[in-house]
């Protein structure tokens, strides 16, 4: 049950304001796809037949994720889906990232949680528009979230849209959002073959920052092993190693991100 | 788990179509997952159940044929089995591969009354 309206929208996803006490959307209230119609064609019971199909099982959220990708494209808004495990430093990457942007380019965020609005309080407190996503139970961003976000965020034209998922290295990979890229996010404080332990993530990702090189000196990690890893996973994947702590590495990222933005 | 996901998204795939189909009980389910889709099929299995639990498909028969993972060299050009991402081409040992098959994800058929 909702805790803020007392409505049944179990394990449904919710969208929340930092700071507007009381605002809340239920994702999918909207309905569409839960009609019941009435028919009166004749059923043969007993006899059982076949139905060929060959429908992909994500059809619903690919189309939606195309739908959302095409809005982005028509209003030259440069999405990007920021995906790694819990703790990898996602959030703070975009706290450092957003000020250095916010000159040349507007920028809104989409966070993902389970629970709690603690991350798009961070966002907010950098004073640009930010959605909390709460997926209840739910593992993973899916289109239909994100296209009800944007509508309620409304980015501009030639912007930036940060989605930043729900902290899980294998359920996201599979669920394209319209994002024109997907930014992978891994950190020192890891093991190096997280690449191969979790290849379909790194598999769908267009870039990968290494995050918390600050720690390096104190940590057994090897930046060259990790990359190898990766680039074994996905040949195409681009490299970028930072630190959102000391900003080491942030010329690099911010160049990367300004190039996208300059093709809009 | 986004198995459950998968699983509920599998139904309402099938239970539209049903529909359209005369609206009988579906008695057996079809899929299609390739050993590189990103699901394991144990914990698809599972979430099943679940996921037709007071629908048509309540019951139903769940088959499921994995399919088998292909790649090409982009080095080389060869084509080989794959059984993950990071595979080693085994003409030239690079691993320049792109997957070519083996990601699918599709409701193939079903049986309805």
């Amino acid at each position: 049950m909702c805790d803020t309206c007392g409505c049944s929208g179990d394990g449904g996803a919710v969208l929340r304001k930092p700071g507007v006490k009381g605002y809340h959307v239920h994702v999918g209230d909207e309905g569409g796809h839960h009609h019941h119609h009435e028919h009166s064609h004749d059923h043969h019971h007993g006899e059982v037949r076949k139905v060929q199909m060959e429908q992909d099982v994500l059809l619903q959220n690919n189309l939606l994720a195309e739908r959302n990708r095409g809005w982005f494209e028509a209003r030259r808004v440069l999405a990007l889906n920021f995906l790694s495990s819990p703790g990898s430093g996602k959030t703070s990457i975009l706290e450092k990232t957003i000020p250095a942007l916010l000159e040349q380019c507007p920028v809104t965020v989409i966070e993902g949680d389970q629970q709690t609005t603690n991350d798009a309080d961070r966002i907010d407190a950098l004073g640009v528009p930010v959605i909390q996503v709460n997926t209840g139970t739910g593992c993973h961003l899916d289109a239909q979230m994100v296209q009800r976000a944007v509508k309620e965020l409304d980015p501009p034209e030639r912007s930036l849209v940060c989605i930043e998922n729900v902290g899980n290295l294998v359920c996201p990979a599979l669920f394209d959002l319209g994002e024109a890229a997907k930014v992978v996010v891994i950190s020192v404080t890891e093991g190096e073959d997280k690449p191969l332990k979790y290849p379909t993530m790194f598999h769908e990702a267009d870039l990968c920052l290494l995050n918390k090189t600050d720690l390096l000196p104190h940590v057994d990690f090897d930046p060259a092993k990790c990359r190898e890893y990766a680039m074994q996973v996905n040949h195409h994947l681009e490299w970028i190693e930072l630190s959102a702590r000391t900003g080491e590495g942030f010329d690099e990222w911010i160049a990367w991100l300004n190039s996208k933005i300059a093709a809009l | 788990m986004h198995e459950m996901s998968i699983a509920l998204s599998v139904i309402e795939v099938v239970v539209d179509k049903a529909r359209e189909e005369g609206g009988g009980r579906v008695t057996g389910i079809e899929l299609v997952v390739g050993k590189l889709a990103g699901v394991q099929v144990e914990s698809l299995r599972f979430c099943f159940d679940a996921a037709t639990r007071d629908t048509l498909a309540d019951g139903a028969e769940l088959l499921i044929e994995e399919s088998e993972g292909r790649g090409r060299c982009e080095a080389c050009g060869e084509r080989f089995a794959v059984t993950n991402f990071f595979a080693r081409c085994p003409a030239c040992g690079q691993f320049r591969v792109t997957v070519e098959s083996g990601q699918e994800l599709a409701v193939r058929s079903f049986t309805i009354e």
